[in-house]
């Protein structure tokens, strides 16, 4: 499924995929022309507490769709529900979310990885004692090699190997981490582990990639490569969903925006008019945001007054 | 010179014994556990038991030798099923703990009288009569033989310059050997390899020249259940080799690295660790077998302490690596049976008795395994960097 | 790293140290072996109290030659016989004490065969089982032995829940602690004849000396350091070994006894225990009342949940987590200690791999309470214990009653793995 020469997908004009989302309605849980995940009543509750709580939420294929949202608004564990990593509460009582049209409810991690939707973490989990190559190995599915009765005997598996090697050392050209790639990937820097975690989860040609705050902890000269990484993935086809904090990012690179506050899903649209709304704002600034406390011009002469006379009084009763 | 040429010469008895043998394989399936898929299993004992009780009821009922070897191999997977199934799924302190209380119940029930028709209870079942099909396979013959025939006696009546300058011999090839595996010469891959092997062999050679052994060929305890027991050690290696050049291998250490990484990849993490707990238990199995060969089953020598010796065996050689766990044991055996030699001979009986150097040398292994995991967790032959254990 | 090789070098020497103190090793009685031309016939004398010494029997062949035989300290017997054959094993009932008679026939037959050893088991009761035996009464009693049971495991188990809850560690050297109470007891009060409440108070203290001695040179330093817990249990695994062979080596493979006589028996309704044993209990409830007041309502106790509970988040709020730790460390020890002595003296008789047989019924406890909980602990024991003690009762063969703690850890990590009080966090 590899090809050396990326195709190019329909969705790699700009004017295309502005085409594609405008008609599309801007609110939560809207519907999308044509969705490759839609998820139905996740409820995911914590003791007394619900961490998440969404209805609805349709992603559009090909297309690079940002979650975002105020720290707490549940992203991740949202993440970790839709990809097997956790188990929502609401699993037995209507909890649906399906993948290309294949059903997803009861599986596990490694089974929605199979189906072709891939996640990185927030926290790089690169393999730390393991080589690089090893690690990019390790993320090519449907090795005969890994069955145990196969393993012993090399003939079986020899010729795959050497396939999937070429493949991983494409990918890592790509990501610039060939000549790292007899090293371990602890002796990696942080963003390069990044690039590392994202070239390995390309290893299986995902349908869908989900990255958990791919930007964070990376330094700015890396933030563009990245991007320019996430754009080129979505060139050529593949599904993008991340959860992000940076805004430039965000405004920079994302054909659609959801917004998660408290656990609920409460905007959706193109970044600009999200960025406008009011239910945005007031979940990431609080209700009473337009408020601005920094204004001098509150501070008159006539309340100068006021507030002396009350200071005065006070002195009075406390002698 | 003599207490010392006495010492040695039960230092090599010790190491070449089937029992050593024994511990080594099993300690190549606590290393496919614990080395490269980061499993505790504290219970490795609980699965040499049971091969050794499924070998030997067996035959004990007439059945033969390969539907006995069979059995034994049947009851550690399905020990390793039962064990593995709830656990593998949560932290691995729940594996330690339910292994380590398995381990004790296959010895209690082993022990329970209500079995004893079939496992001797407390007394165990007694070699005679399991042994019979194994050593009628033997074609060494009757009678006995000395290792190496021509040894030091033979050269200038076995003085001790004899022997000095052949333990000074002994410690070269050594060193010769620890240096081309380490590259210090420049010398190409196949002459590198040819030449330690060359050095290996001269090395064991001479091993034999210093301290000869002479056993039955075949009987209870004799060459033959040595030659088959140390093949089946070469065996087992050459199939953790090629289990764990594969991919399947790599899957391992890349669990025993972060499982949901692995998982988040598309690996059933459970299915490979529950082979991997069946594999190792298979091993351990087949070290129970050829535990018991030369002696008896008895439940009690077969308890906690035993998996607590492979796993000394295993950290001392190096985990995670295909000479370790043998290196490890024969070490193991040798360096035990030399402490107690020493404290036997050396000190006397008023402060220290026969019994009491037993059991001092077992107090030196616990200590000994504290050191080896705090100071040098990777062991003589470990990687460093692969095996720094933090969870 | 100077304290932890001082600590080994202290650990290698510490036989040598204790010699001063225990007795010379003594000769073990000599075992029957048999072999192609001598069998043997041996047995133990065992009440529901425990084993009876001192107790003779007689063996008597085909043509009527007898010998006799006497049970040892641990209750046991053994003949070596030069011919296979029938042979008649009668236990002379005027050596029983006053309390204990045959509960079946006094003799039985049984066949020699060489190279094996024939068991040849006459069982015994105390009086006050012969009159106890309706089911309900059988029950109670049980309950109470399993409440008596449930109690020590709790001593011991608070410990080491607590310490897992803190540092992270499955301490695997638990249970030699807890031998550690009985051994040291037998040292100090049979041995050494000191008064069983001064001796006992000892133990306690040294126990948790050795508590604190162990975070203060190893515990602590490794932490430090940065060692992992796999790591960590492992050290811990290499202590329980080396403790077990010293234990060996001071005190021998016997087992040996704290207090000299035999205990006197009390009766409450249809419960029958020894004096010891209500004591025991008594103590144990005391003692365990004072921990959970102490965890409950002192700030030391309060800080301790909260670094059991979070130690990060407790350090943040500006506990001193290593302090808690060490006392923790101190008060398990010295708990576990008090357990141990407590059970050799219920038991009447403690060896050096007593621990071994309660290291399963710690960890069931501890992991059916909630591992990191105290009162989960407590909880954990005192139903491992009933567990124990009723299921012969119930109908599970004698045993394979320690087996039943083991069939009930297993379901319950299928079912729950967090244990009845821990928190549903992913364990996995």
């Amino acid at each position: 499924m590899s090809e050396s020469t990326m195709a190019r997908s329909d969705l790699a004009d700009p004017a295309a995929r502005r085409a594609l989302m405008a008609g599309v309605d801007t609110t939560p849980g809207s519907s999308k022309p044509d969705p490759i995940l839609v998820v139905d009543n996740i409820v995911r509750q914590f003791g007394g507490m619900t961490a998440v709580d969404v209805g609805h939420l349709e992603v559009q294929r090909g297309i690079i769709t940002a979650l975002i949202g105020p720290n707490g608004a549940g992203k991740t564990t949202f993440f970790n529900l839709i990809t097997g990593f956790d188990r929502p509460t609401s699993a037995k009582s209507g909890a649906h979310w399906s993948f290309d049209g294949a059903t997803l409810d009861k599986t596990s991690a490694s089974s929605v990885a199979k189906a072709g939707m891939v996640r990185t973490f927030q926290l790089t989990k690169a393999l730390s004692r393991m080589t690089v190559m090893d690690n990019m190995m390790l993320g090519a599915q449907d090795q005969a090699g890994e069955n145990l009765l196969k393993s012993v005997f090399k003939p079986l598996w020899r010729g795959q190997e050497r396939a999937i090697e070429e493949k991983a050392k494409e990918l890592l050209a790509r990501f610039k981490l060939l000549e790292k790639k007899d090293d371990y990937a602890g002796s990696l820097s942080g963003g390069q582990r990044k690039l590392l975690e994202m070239a390995r989860a390309l290893m299986s040609d995902p349908r869908m990639i989900m990255l958990d705050e791919p930007m964070a902890g990376v330094n700015p000269a890396l933030t563009q490569s990245l991007l320019g990484h996430i754009q080129s993935l979505r060139d050529e086809g593949t599904t993008v969903l991340f959860v992000e904090h940076d805004m430039h990012v965000v405004r920079h690179i994302s054909d659609w925006v959801a917004v998660m506050a408290e656990g609920r899903l409460v905007a959706e649209g193109p970044a600009d008019s999200v960025m406008s709304d009011t239910a945005v704002i007031d979940a990431y600034l609080g209700a009473h945001h337009d408020t601005d406390l920094g204004d001098d011009a509150l501070l008159t002469d006539e309340v100068m007054e006021e507030i002396g006379q009350e200071v005065a009084a006070e002195q009075k009763d406390e002698s | 010179m003599d207490t010392l040429q006495a010492i040695l010469n039960s230092m090599l008895r010790e190491a070449i014994s089937p029992q050593t043998a024994a511990v080594a394989i099993a300690a190549i399936g606590l290393n496919i556990h614990f080395g490269f898929t980061g499993l505790l299993n504290i219970g490795q004992s609980g699965f040499m038991l049971l091969g050794a009780y499924g070998f030997a009821i067996a035959i004990g009922h007439d059945l033969p030798l390969i539907v006995g070897i069979l059995i034994g191999f049947g009851a550690a997977l399905v020990f390793a099923l039962v064990l593995g199934a709830p656990t593998l799924k949560l932290r691995g302190d729940y594996l330690a703990i339910v292994t380590i209380s398995a381990a004790e119940i296959i010895r209690y029930v082993g022990r329970s009288a209500l079995l004893t028709d079939f496992t001797g209870a407390a007394q165990g079942l007694q070699g005679v009569s399991y042994r019979t099909p194994f050593t009628d396979l033997s074609f060494f013959g009757g009678g006995d033989a000395t290792l190496s025939p021509f040894n030091y006696l033979d050269v200038a009546g076995g003085a001790g310059w004899v022997r000095l300058l052949g333990w000074l011999v002994a410690i070269a090839t050594v060193a010769g050997i620890i240096a081309l595996v380490r590259g210090a010469t420049g010398a190409g891959v196949v002459a590198r390899r040819t030449s330690v092997g060359a050095l290996a062999v001269v090395f064991v050679f001479l091993l034999f020249f210093l301290m000869p052994a002479n056993y039955q060929n075949t009987g209870v305890n004799g060459w033959w259940v040595r030659f088959v027991s140390w093949l089946l050690v070469a065996i087992c290696m050459l199939t953790v080799f090629l289990l764990v050049r594969s991919p399947w291998g790599r899957l391992l250490r890349g669990i025993r690295e972060d499982e949901d990484a692995i998982r988040s990849l598309g690996k059933n993490v459970f299915a490979i660790k529950m082979q991997a707990l069946i594999i190792g238990g298979l091993f351990g199995a087949l070290g129970g077998m050829i535990y018991v060969l030369p002696s008896s089953v008895q439940p009690d020598s077969m308890g906690r302490s035993l998996t607590f010796f492979c796993y000394t065996a295993l950290l001392l050689g190096g985990a995670a690596t295909i000479f370790g766990p043998v290196l490890g044991s024969i070490l193991f055996y040798a360096a035990r049976i030399m402490i107690k030699g020493v404290a036997n001979a050396y000190i006397p009986d008023s402060i220290m008795n026969g019994q009491q150097t037993e059991q001092f040398s077992y107090i030196v292994v616990g200590v000994a395994l504290m050191l080896i995991v705090i100071f040098r967790p990777q062991g003589i032959l470990g990687n460093k960097r692969e095996l720094r254990f933090n969870v | 790293m100077q304290r932890v090789a001082g600590f080994v070098v202290l650990l290698l020497l510490s036989p040598l140290l204790l010699l001063v103190s225990a007795q010379p090793a003594g000769a073990v009685g000599t075992l029957c072996l048999p072999s192609t031309t001598a069998a043997c016939i041996a047995g133990t004398v065992r009440s529901d109290e425990g084993v009876v010494p001192d107790v003779k029997l007689t063996v008597t062949d085909e043509a009527g030659n007898a010998e006799e035989v006497v049970t040892g300290d641990d209750g046991k017997w053994n003949l070596s016989v030069k011919e296979e054959g029938a042979y008649t094993v009668a236990l002379q009932e005027d050596t029983l004490p006053d309390n204990v008679s045959v509960s079946g026939p006094s003799e039985i037959k049984v066949q020699a065969k060489f190279g094996n050893t024939t068991p040849a088991l006459i069982p015994v009761r105390t009086s006050a089982y012969v009159s106890s035996t309706s089911k309900l009464d059988e029950l109670i009693q049980s309950s109470a032995n399993g409440l008596r049971l449930g109690l020590l495991l709790a001593l011991a188990s608070i410990g080491l829940s607590l310490i897992y809850g803190t540092t992270g560690l499955s301490n695997f050297a638990h249970a030699e602690q807890v031998g550690l109470g009985g051994i040291l007891g037998y040292v100090l009060i049979n041995e050494h004849g000191l008064n069983i409440w001064v001796g006992g108070l000892l133990v306690v203290i040294l126990c948790g000396f050795t508590g604190w001695l162990q975070d203060r040179v190893m515990w602590q330093p490794l932490r430090r350091r940065g060692l992992g817990l796999t790591q960590l249990m492992i050290v811990t695994i290499g202590l329980s070994l080396a403790l077990q062979y010293t234990f060996q080596y001071t005190v021998g493979a016997r087992t040996v006894r704290v207090l000299q006589d035999n205990p006197s028996v009390r009766e409450i309704g249809p419960i029958t225990m020894t004096n010891q044993s209500f004591v025991a209990m008594g103590i144990s409830i005391i003692v365990i009342a004072a921990v959970g007041y102490a965890l409950l309502r002192t700030r030391i106790g309060r800080a301790t949940r909260a670094v059991s509970d979070n130690p990060a988040l407790a350090s943040a709020s500006g506990i001193d987590v290593d302090k808690v730790i060490r006392l923790v460390w101190t008060v398990a020890m010295a708990l576990a200690g008090l357990s141990g002595l407590l059970y050799a003296l219920v038991t009447n008789g403690i060896k050096w791999d007593s621990g071994l047989q309660i290291l399963l019924l710690l960890f069931a406890a501890v992991t059916l309470g909630g591992l990191g909980t105290a009162f989960g602990a407590l909880v954990g024991s005192l139903i491992i214990g009933l567990v124990v003690e009723l299921s012969p009762v119930l109908g599970m063969p004698g045993d394979f009653k320690y087996a039943t703690a083991l069939l009930i850890l297993i379901l319950l990590l299928l079912v729950r793995p967090q244990g009845l009080l821990g928190r549903p966090e992913r364990v996995g």
